[in-house]
């Protein structure tokens, strides 16, 4: 018998890929910064900028999650950082668009901007506020990545809770089914659709997590959807 | 979540007197009986007991009352966990589950009859047998070594006593002293195991020993996680840890207990401490049920099912399925498709495909973790590996810390799985 370590595998933690989805144009700054209306209660941005609420927002393309010295970050965010997530702009738009199906504890209670257009104008717009931004599209940290958003048809899929109670078996190796979140996240009574966004978001390795990237790699969409079924309400 | 709703009062009190009459107790309700209370075993139980909801009597077989996971047993030695830290006992599965657990050893089955019999006296009937006994070792693997040398050069590789006992003698060691390690060739439980020890170990003696040694002697050229266990040792315990793999003749060992010497390839040492690790083979029950073939029992990836024999199963250390390591979490991963397939098969309920996963996590030195992991599926052969992957040498500090914490999680996480 083989120990699986033998083969090392390119799924490695911090290995995000900003290039894998279609680069889709960039958002207009000016707009943005109106969208950025929504966000001023909670940071700031530009010269002077300091933490507030939620951190300052200058530098933050390249910068590490939870990456900012000195504010206290949700223990979610700083796990994310810890295992390789970066903001760029996909990831900042996956994140803006849910922050909580993205960061499971964070405390960006920010119910989320779910047009594409809005989040392309307010990266566009921080992109302003961090270091040497090249105008070249398809290059970090200007790329515009993917879309986070998952095709409704996928969230449209009715779960078997059934399988998903079946399937979870897997999940509880690690996550406890009463729901600590002792150095791994709780997972139950999830909302499904923010489970659903997660588990693609692996799948699809937005998200950082090598275990998770290679868990979720090989659920189908159905098994994605037993699963939301089943953990939104646990029996 | 509260453990009342699936709670099935009463089962627990008939234990005694299923034992003298198994048949009355049954009561018509398909019977399944588990063998060894540990990673396997206790899941196993735990899943048909809670998904048949009392349409299955479960009985749990398991000489000890309280169960010290070998997984984190390092962790005590380096002095990162304590003992209680790693016991844990079976009311929850006995009052919780109405499972019933039974405190002694299971020395025999007989297959025609369907029936396990007890050291105790009596005997239990079956439908099903799930047998998860884990290890035991091969005898004259060492030369010098038997079982009953183990007060002198303890094996702690089944966790517990030797544990403790491994760790008062690296408490006891002499300034500037030796500890040896024997390491198994493959197969063995736990692949990274031996060096993750290796690792804490050294931890322990670099605060308090700092001139101490430790060698090991290996039969194998290379083993699990070697590149990050070389590149920790050097980072934590520079000029500590001696390897001699295969190529320096690590496979040519005796020992001599009473003298506490051991000698690797002709060359003679006296030593402090010497961990004994010799080869395994499936925990002898396997082989008293008839299903093993060589050192460990065969089985179908699709159910676990034993190769010589439809109604038993062997889960874990003890089965011989393809490309799994021997680990807690295999061990619990294969449990959870065999009770999937076992109660299935007693109630009609419906069988899902198997899937199976694995991660390890290792502890080199403080906040240092790393892991290896893989995803494997059911093909006619074997359980075949899909996908994996393991950490990388050179990463940050940060994604180190962070990688032991989840180990915690992990940890607090397959516990409560396997014990409720
Ligand atoms: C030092 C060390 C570190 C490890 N670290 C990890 C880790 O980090 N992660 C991981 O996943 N795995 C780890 N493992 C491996 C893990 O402990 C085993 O792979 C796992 O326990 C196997 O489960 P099992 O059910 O096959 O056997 P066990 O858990 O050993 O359970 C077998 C049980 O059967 C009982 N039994 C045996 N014979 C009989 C009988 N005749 N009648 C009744 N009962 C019987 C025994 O008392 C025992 O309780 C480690 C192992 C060691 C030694």
């Amino acid at each position: 018998m083989r120990w699986p370590g033998a083969q090392v595998f390119a799924a490695v933690a911090g290995v995000l890929s900003p290039a894998a989805g279609a680069a889709a144009e960039l958002g207009d700054a000016e707009a943005g910064k109106l969208v950025f209306e929504k966000c001023k209660g909670c940071h700031q941005v530009g010269e002077g900028a300091e933490s507030r609420i939620g951190p300052h927002l200058n530098g933050v393309f390249g910068r590490k999650a939870a990456g900012l010295e000195g504010f206290n970050y949700s223990k979610s965010l700083e796990r994310a950082g810890n295992s390789g997530l970066e903001w760029h702009a996909d990831t900042l738009s996956a994140y803006v668009e849910n922050p909580r199906s993205f960061a499971s504890g964070t405390r960006m209670s920010f119910p989320g901007l779910k047009d594409p257009q809005d989040r392309a104008n307010v990266i566009a717009y921080l992109r302003k506020f961090s270091d040497n931004p090249r105008d070249i599209p398809e290059a970090d940290p200007t790329a515009k990545g993917t879309d986070h958003s998952v095709d409704p048809g996928i969230l449209a899929i009715q779960g078997d809770p059934e399988y998903g109670a079946y399937l979870s078996s897997e999940c509880t190796t690690c996550h406890q089914i009463e729901g600590g979140d002792e150095g791994i996240p709780s997972i139950v009574f999830w909302p499904d659709e923010d489970f659903i966004i997660a588990m693609h978001a692996y799948k699809e390795k937005q998200r950082p997590h090598p275990v998770m990237q290679m868990i979720a790699g090989r659920l189908s969409n159905e098994e994605i959807a037993a699963l939301a079924a089943y953990f939104k309400n646990p029996e | 979540m509260t453990l009342n709703r699936r709670t099935f009062l009463g089962t627990a009190g008939a234990v005694a007197a299923g034992l003298s009459a198994p048949a009355v107790l049954a009561q018509g309700k398909p019977r399944v009986v588990v063998v060894g209370g540990g990673a396997g075993g206790a899941t196993a139980a735990r899943y048909i007991a809670k998904d048949s909801k009392g349409e299955i009597d479960v009985t749990l077989i398991e000489p000890s009352r309280t169960y010290y996971t070998c997984f984190f047993s390092n962790l005590y030695l380096g002095g990162f966990q304590e003992l209680s830290g790693i016991a844990h006992s079976y009311g929850t599965l006995a009052a919780g589950y109405g499972i019933n657990v039974i405190h002694d050893w299971a020395t025999g089955v007989d297959p025609d009859a369907r029936t396990v019999s007890l050291a105790g006296g009596g005997f239990l009937p079956y439908d099903k047998l799930i047998l998860s006994p884990g290890i035991d070792f091969v005898d004259g693997a060492v030369e010098g070594w038997d079982v009953s040398a183990q007060n002198k050069m303890p094996h702690a590789y089944k966790a517990g006593s030797q544990t403790e006992l491994l760790k008062a003698q690296i408490m006891a060691m002499p300034e500037g002293g030796t500890f040896a390690m024997v390491a198994p060739p493959n197969p063995y439980r736990c692949p990274p195991g031996p060096y993750e020890r290796v690792s804490m170990v050294a931890h322990v003696l670099k605060a308090r020993n700092p001139a101490a040694k430790i060698i090991v002697a290996d039969p194998k050229p290379k083993f699990s996680k070697m590149a990050l266990f070389q590149e920790g040792w050097a980072n934590h315990y520079e000029g500590m840890v001696d390897w001699i793999g295969e190529d320096f003749g690590g496979g040519n060992v005796s020992v001599d207990p009473d003298a506490m010497t051991v000698t690797i390839d002709g060359e003679e040492t006296k030593v402090d401490v010497c961990n004994v690790i010799p080869a395994m083979k499936a925990g002898r029950i396997a082989e008293m049920a008839g299903v093993t073939d060589g050192n460990w029992a065969p089985v179908n990836a699709a159910d676990m099912s034993s190769k010589a024999n439809p109604d038993i199963y062997v889960l874990g250390d003890a089965s011989q399925q393809g490309d799994m390591p021997k680990s807690g979490f295999s061990a619990n991963s294969q449990a959870k498709v065999c009770a999937n397939a076992v109660r299935g098969a007693l109630t009609g309920s419906k069988v899902f495909p198997a899937k199976f996963s694995n991660t390890c996590w290792s502890l080199i030195g403080t906040n240092d973790g790393v892991k290896v992991g893989a995803t494997y599926e059911a093909t006619p052969e074997k359980i075949a590996k899909v996908d994996g992957f393991i950490s990388q040498t050179g990463e940050d500090a940060d994604l180190r810390k962070a990688t032991y914490e989840e180990s915690i999680g992990w940890y607090a996480g397959i516990t409560s799985d396997m014990f409720g």
